[in-house]
């Protein structure tokens, strides 16, 4: 049932296939597990289908994903398809399904390189039907040549700007664009002008979507506040505070957008240590330069060690495979470093701008922090209120309040609630989110069918139990 | 002095016995450790459980069955004060076995602890045909099952709210993120944290868990308790398919069901194993095979306090009169004695229960 | 009321099948994404919350969650992850499915 490869990568994404391509160049075995039916990830998703049907709507950045993609045509790397990884031990064994028959593969080293999350978003009204990611949006796009009309956009950051312009290329131009950054975060920024001109080609593409969404006359309210979604069944509107002014619209979909948060449920069931990274607000894992964790042989790239964006993802995916062919003596440490020098001055100009754009467009504040009726944990419908509650009750961090209200015990594991939990934890305790820490990551990292784990056990193996209770 | 007693430790077994001191007028404080502190409160199975319990040693099945027994006043008091029902169900417990030997074996066990506790143990066998009736979800390689009508089940989660809420209601100090590093007496003991906190009270019990073992011996116990990991799962919310809980899976009041356990040697490990997540979905699934198509949703690692014979410990500090160990792998069974009856224990009361058996002095 | 999402024109004439929703068929695409076929054809609320019986539709359309299940052969699946194919059969999850198209 299991079988043995050098490297197993996680993640079909920029950062998995670029890594893949330069492990399998250095002569290793790799498997590439993803749970998309084709490459991309989610920045590429479905590239080599949509680029074809809908290269002209989705822009030059996204075709960009297509050579990457093409590298994977390799004999030493396997592509599996369709694979949930839902287990990693701690002997490097890594269990995965694929159309609901669980398999087993054993790696000498592991890449993670499960990109980002979007920033969960909670505000009055999130769990609406009619309210999706900004992310999600683009999803339908990209896949499913699938476009919302008349769509609200809350939120802040240069996807909500990259949708808008996308469907106002389509000719579905959104109702209107709520965003949350202020004027006065625009000017903190201007000091981060001079290295985000370093990156200058992503400041140039700013512009240009602004262009377009000018052009097509879409109303920006910017600096917005006490923003709520209403409606009962589904959305009915969005009401929010502009200036001195209440506004209120009636739409059908709002997509939501504050940025994008590493997806650390992986490396946080093998407990490798993070660490909060204050200016992006969220926890990162940590790594070296190689993107090594303090598990040696396991190691993170992309958007999942840090958010830096498509190309930044794949430049680190690229290290870390050079350090793990270097490890496994596919290369030597000259080889490595002279290819890995090259890469170090592109990563430098790539991640130029980053701190313009992260002070430019900070995540909601009232996201960060809602108000007590407001639901954080979507699946276990806990409230910002409840969380408050347990802290009084003694919950130092997120482990306790999970068992005092359920929140991060539903399906989505915590993804979509685990970081505002740590800040609102923090926040009532006095605490830094540090101090606070996260929820314990245990299997399935996606839930999986009983039916599946069982047929993984081996009757013969059984180590007798004891049924009795003491 | 802060208080007549410190108890350290806030899982259920120290805030259980924090609450019944209060209950007859005593101040309390509780000492508790951090989030990420070993807490078998947090990740135990939550049964309220009679049958199997003290094969050899009748004293404990006896007092297994007089927490049972005083668990449903426990509850609803805990209810009245706090608003909060703890979601116990004792209906009765399956012991489910997929062949006549092992089920055998199990009538003659029972028995003889029967005759051991008096003949007050309520138990019958199932055969396939009355169990499909009352179980109609069970699988076909099910012969039988053992009900035990004393047995039952708890949201422990929903209890250990419910306690470190009403613990505080009723004024009492719970300090959480506290390491206590020594225990001194003088007229009154003072306990030592890690903070530099100093903490003085007429009185102190040791209810750490798996933390006794080390603060034990600084306080004139053996305290020889070691950590067994047991591995749960649970599935997603789904409608009722399981009646009574076993100890193979029980359905929980918010629907999930929940799968254990292992029984692992493993040190001070709360890992999970995908031998063992396998092991245990293979045996629910015998023995509910609707549950195949259930998704787990969670799984999770939980170390047992255990002793030697694995039964509670119950004692006195010989060099520290005034200092109590209260240690067992049953925290939650045992609530209810510990709330109801260890406050007379403690206090030497004529009415105290009998707890010799549970001494030290038998290791 | 139209529908709050709608196909690309050069999308039109992708080839169909038929779906089963709660027992009222339904054209999809085929191979394509279920949750996204659910939206175009108005089916934004896909399931009732297990908790307060809230209504829940696709949110993050990329496997995380959660908030998409729907019933398929008694099992709970993420729609976002599943492909339309001929004769699937689907059933929302407490409750029927609101907002579908006549």
């Amino acid at each position: 049932m299991s079988e043995d490869v050098d490297l197993a990568i996680i993640g079909a994404g920029p950062a998995g296939l670029a890594a893949a391509a330069t492990a399998a160049r250095a002569g290793l075995n790799v498997a590439l597990l993803d749970e998309q039916s084709s490459a991309g990830g989610q920045i590429y998703r479905d590239i080599e289908r949509a680029a074809a049907a809908r290269g002209d709507i989705l822009g030059k950045d996204y075709l960009g994903g297509l050579s990457l993609v093409a590298d994977l045509d390799s004999p030493r790397i396997r592509h599996i398809r369709n694979a949930t990884v839902w287990q990693i031990d701690r002997d490097g064994s890594l269990t995965y399904s694929v159309h609901g028959e669980a398999r087993v593969l054993m790696a000498k080293r592991l890449l993670i390189a499960s990109g980002a999350l979007e920033r969960p978003m909670p505000v009055v009204g999130w769990t609406l039907p009619g309210v999706m990611t900004a992310g999600a949006a683009q999803i339908l796009l990209k896949q499913s040549g699938i476009v919302a009309r008349d769509a609200v956009l809350i939120g802040s950051g240069p996807l909500l700007y990259l949708v808008a312009a996308q469907l106002c290329r389509v000719g579905k131009p959104p109702m209107a664009i709520v965003e949350t950054q202020t004027f006065s975060d625009l000017l903190s920024a201007g000091r981060h002008l001079p290295g985000a001109l370093v990156g200058w080609r992503y400041m140039v593409k700013g512009l240009g979507l602004l262009h377009e969404i000018r052009k097509a006359g879409v109303t920006r309210f910017r600096g917005a506040s006490e923003i709520e979604i209403a409606g009962t069944q589904m959305v009915s509107g969005v009401r929010f505070r502009h200036g001195k002014r209440s506004h209120e619209l009636a739409c059908a979909t709002v997509l939501l957008h504050h940025g994008v948060i590493p997806n650390t449920q992986i490396a946080r069931s093998l407990d490798i240590e993070h660490a909060w990274d204050e200016s992006q607000k969220c926890f990162v894992p940590k790594i070296d330069q190689w993107g090594r964790s303090d598990r040696e042989d396991v190691f993170i790239a992309g958007d999942g060690a840090g958010i830096g964006g498509a190309v930044v993802a794949a430049l680190r995916g690229r290290l870390a495979a050079l350090e793990i062919g270097r490890d496994l003596t596919a290369m030597t440490e000259a080889e490595r470093d002279e290819i890995a020098s090259r890469l170090r001055a592109q990563l430098r100009r790539e991640m130029a701008a980053r701190p313009f754009i992260d002070t430019a467009y900070p995540p909601f504040d009232e996201a960060m922090s809602p108000k007590d009726p407001v639901i954080v944990c979507r699946c276990e419908e806990v409230t910002a209120g409840d969380i408050r509650g347990y802290s009084r009750l003694g919950c130092l961090g997120p482990n306790q309040a999970k068992a005092f209200g359920r929140s991060g015990m539903g399906p989505c594991q915590g993804r979509y609630c685990g970081t505002t939990v740590t800040q609102l934890l923090a926040e009532a305790n006095g605490a830094t989110p540090d101090e606070t820490g996260y929820y314990k990551i245990r299997a399935p990292l996606k839930p999986v069918s009983l039916g599946e784990v069982a047929a993984l056990h081996d009757p013969n193996s059984e180590d007798e139990r004891n049924d009795r209770a003491h | 002095m802060e208080a007549d007693y410190a108890v350290i430790g806030g899982g259920v077994v120290g805030l259980s016995l924090a609450w019944g001191l209060q209950a007859r007028g005593f101040s309390v404080i509780v000492l508790d450790g951090d989030d990420g502190s070993f807490r078998a409160s947090r990740g135990n199975f939550g049964l309220v459980w009679v049958q199997s319990k003290g094969l050899e040693q009748p004293e404990y099945a006896k007092w297994s069955q007089l927490a049972a027994g005083l668990w449903r006043e426990f509850a609803s008091e805990l209810a009245h004060n706090t608003g909060r029902d703890v979601g116990l169900r004792q209906e009765g417990g399956l012991d489910l076995h997929f062949s006549e030997e092992t089920l055998d074996q199990t009538v003659r066990d029972y028995e003889k602890i029967k005759r051991a506790v008096g003949g007050d143990y309520p138990f019958e066998v199932l055969g396939r045909n009355a169990l499909k009736r009352d179980e109609p979800e069970v699988g076909p390689t099910v012969v039988g099952a053992v009900l035990h009508e004393q047995d039952g089940h708890v949201n422990p989660l929903k209890l250990l709210k419910a306690l470190a809420d009403d613990v505080r209601r009723r004024g009492g100090r719970v300090l959480n993120g506290q390491r206590v590093e020594t225990v001194r007496q003088t007229s009154l003991f003072e306990i030592a944290c890690s903070d530099g906190r100093i903490v003085e009270a007429g009185k102190v019990i040791l209810a750490a868990g798996l933390g006794a073992a080390e603060l034990g011996p600084k306080m004139g116990f053996k305290a020889p308790i070691s950590p067994q990991r047991g591995q749960i799962l649970i599935t997603e919310k789904m409608p009722d398919l399981i009646r009574r809980p076993s100890l193979i899976a029980r359905q929980t009041d918010e629907g999930g069901i929940q799968i254990g356990a292992t029984n692992e040697e493993v040190g001070l490990d709360d890992g999970v194993t995908q031998a063992g997540i396998a092991q245990l979905a293979a045996k629910a699934v015998a023995a509910y095979p609707k549950l195949s198509k259930a998704q787990m949703i969670r799984s999770w690692g939980a170390l047992r306090v255990l002793s030697p014979d694995g039964l509670p410990i119950y004692e006195e500090s010989p060099e520290m009169p005034g200092a109590f160990l209260v240690t067992c792998h049953s925290g939650i069974t045992l609530a209810a004695v510990h709330a109801r009856l260890l406050p007379d224990w403690f206090e030497r009361r004529d009415n105290a229960p009998d707890l010799e058996v549970f001494s030290e002095a038998r290791f | 009321m139209k529908p709050a999402f709608e196909l690309l024109p050069r999308n039109a004439s992708d080839p169909e099948v038929t779906v089963t929703v709660d027992g009222t068929g339904y054209d999809m695409r085929e191979g394509e994404n279920l949750a996204a076929e659910l939206l175009r054809l108005g089916m934004s609320v896909t399931r009732r919350t297990p908790v307060s019986g809230a209504p829940r539709g696709p949110f993050c359309m990329m496997g995380a969650c959660y908030d998409c299940l729907v019933e398929i052969e008694g099992a709970r699946l993420q729609a976002c992850r599943i492909k339309v194919t001929a004769d699937l059969r689907i059933s929302s999850i407490g409750g029927e499915t609101e907002g579908a198209l006549p």
